[in-house]
């Protein structure tokens, strides 16, 4: 079970090696779209500090959602997808695997940076680290989410801005929990309520939402 | 062995066939014929268990190929239109990788044999998107070569080949049938394949 998932994340990563481009222009994506609000706001530290969470976080969501709709068309095009769907292992197993190596390539980069842009939104050290915690919790919950919106989406025409229609309101309880959390942290509360849940929601959406992809994906198939 | 028993196929509102059947034993080779459109591909869709039948059942040594799921899966080859190769790997990787994929061993020095065969050799280590169209048609047939699993599946195996190679994939299917492997294919080619027993089934 393990060596078919690890199979997945191996190939889907080389793949993304090979492809960096992709990784890179949602990374800075999100880099950009961040750094504009200070930038049109103005030096408010305290206005800044009231909008950080929110904005970082709509960020998150928007950058997410632009690789989203090649987690699945890629392999369906080639032809890979039916191979895949005709290996003898359960085909949740195989987009688990694909879920998990779509964070590590769009998910997990978020994170990273996530820090060093909070900083221009004048944020103390506590809620960096909290925001770092947030986005390193919330973001495998919009892989998998977004991963059943990619297979429902699948081979129709416009495809992108229907995955955006259906997934993005799939994502507010992640939305609303992930800046909840750096808020608290903010104004004193503590964050680890919100982190709790997060960390549920993304539990059981990398364990669910893998299969109800699988049964969407084999209908796309037929 | 492999039945089909009383198949139906509606593709949106046409009846494409019904009351389809057939039997198919070891070191047998299927070959569907019928013009475009006739649901050949609906056909080798429905055996592998892509494509569910409006009626009938497919039984794989006498249990319905549904019911056994991940056991016929197991024992199933399939080549459809499409390579399965991704361009940016390279040939050797794409060997490996759907060995893997598919839970089979394949050493490195095998699937390097297997690019030899198919006259890939000193251009395995070139991405896949350099390739020819024909030359990716050689990749994905390489991992006919050390297949071992007994059914095979093939869409149109032998679209874009030079009559070598052409030449090459009927020893490679003839060597399959005398191991006792079964076949079913769609072909619009003239192709003799010496070994093992052909039958034909003629849609629409």
């Amino acid at each position: 079970m393990f060596r078919i998932i690890a199979a997945v994340i191996g190939r889907d990563l080389k793949l993304a090696m090979r492809r960096q481009a992709d990784i890179v222009s949602a990374l800075f994506f999100f880099i950009i779209v961040v750094s504009l609000f200070p930038l049109g706001i103005g030096p408010e530290p305290d206005l800044l500090r009231k909008l950080a969470p929110g904005v970082l976080w709509v960020a998150a969501l928007l950058a997410t959602m632009l690789s989203l709709p090649r987690l699945f068309a890629d392999d369906h095009r080639d032809g890979t997808l039916e191979q895949l769907a005709l290996a003898p292992h359960p085909l949740g197993l195989v987009v688990t695997g694909k879920v998990i190596a779509h964070w590590l390539v769009s998910g997990l980069p978020l994170a990273l940076i996530a820090p060093v842009l909070g900083i221009q939104f004048d944020l103390s050290a506590d809620a960096l680290v909290v925001l770092t915690g947030a986005i390193l919790l919330g973001t495998p919950a919009l892989s998998g989410i977004g991963a059943i919106g990619a297979a429902l989406t699948l081979g129709l025409r416009g495809g992108g801005v229907l995955l955006s229609l259906l997934v993005l309101p799939l994502y507010i309880p992640v939305l609303i929990f992930g800046a909840g959390a750096v808020d608290a942290t903010v104004s004193g509360l503590g964050g680890e309520g919100h982190l709790s849940l997060l960390a549920a929601i993304a539990f059981a959406s990398v364990g669910f939402a893998p299969w109800a992809s699988a049964a969407a994906l084999k209908i796309a198939l037929e | 062995m492999l039945e089909a028993d009383n198949l139906e196929c509606v593709r949106g509102e046409r009846r494409l066939f019904t009351g389809l059947g057939f039997r198919l034993e070891a070191g047998e080779l299927l070959n569907l014929q019928g013009r475009n459109g006739s649901g050949k591909t609906s056909l080798l869709r429905m055996l592998i268990g892509l494509l569910p039948p409006e009626a009938g059942e497919i039984r794989w040594n006498g249990v319905s190929t549904k019911a056994q799921g991940d056991e016929f899966r197991a024992d199933l080859c399939y080549l459809g239109h499409l390579n399965a190769i991704k361009e940016e790997l390279t040939p050797l990787e794409n060997l490996l990788a759907a060995a893997h994929l598919a839970d089979e061993e394949l050493s490195e020095d095998d699937a390097l044999d297997a690019l030899e065969q198919v006259g890939l050799a000193g251009r395995e280590d070139l991405a896949c998107k350099y390739l020819s169209q024909g030359q990716k048609r050689r990749v994905a047939l390489a991992r006919l070569v050390k297949e071992k699993r007994p059914l095979w599946i093939l869409d149109e195996p032998f679209v874009a080949l030079d009559t070598a190679a052409v030449d090459w994939l009927t020893g490679i299917i003839s060597g399959h049938l005398q191991r006792g492997g079964m076949a079913v294919m769609t072909t619009h080619q003239q192709v003799k394949i010496p070994a093992g027993t052909i039958r034909e089934l003629r849609l629409g």
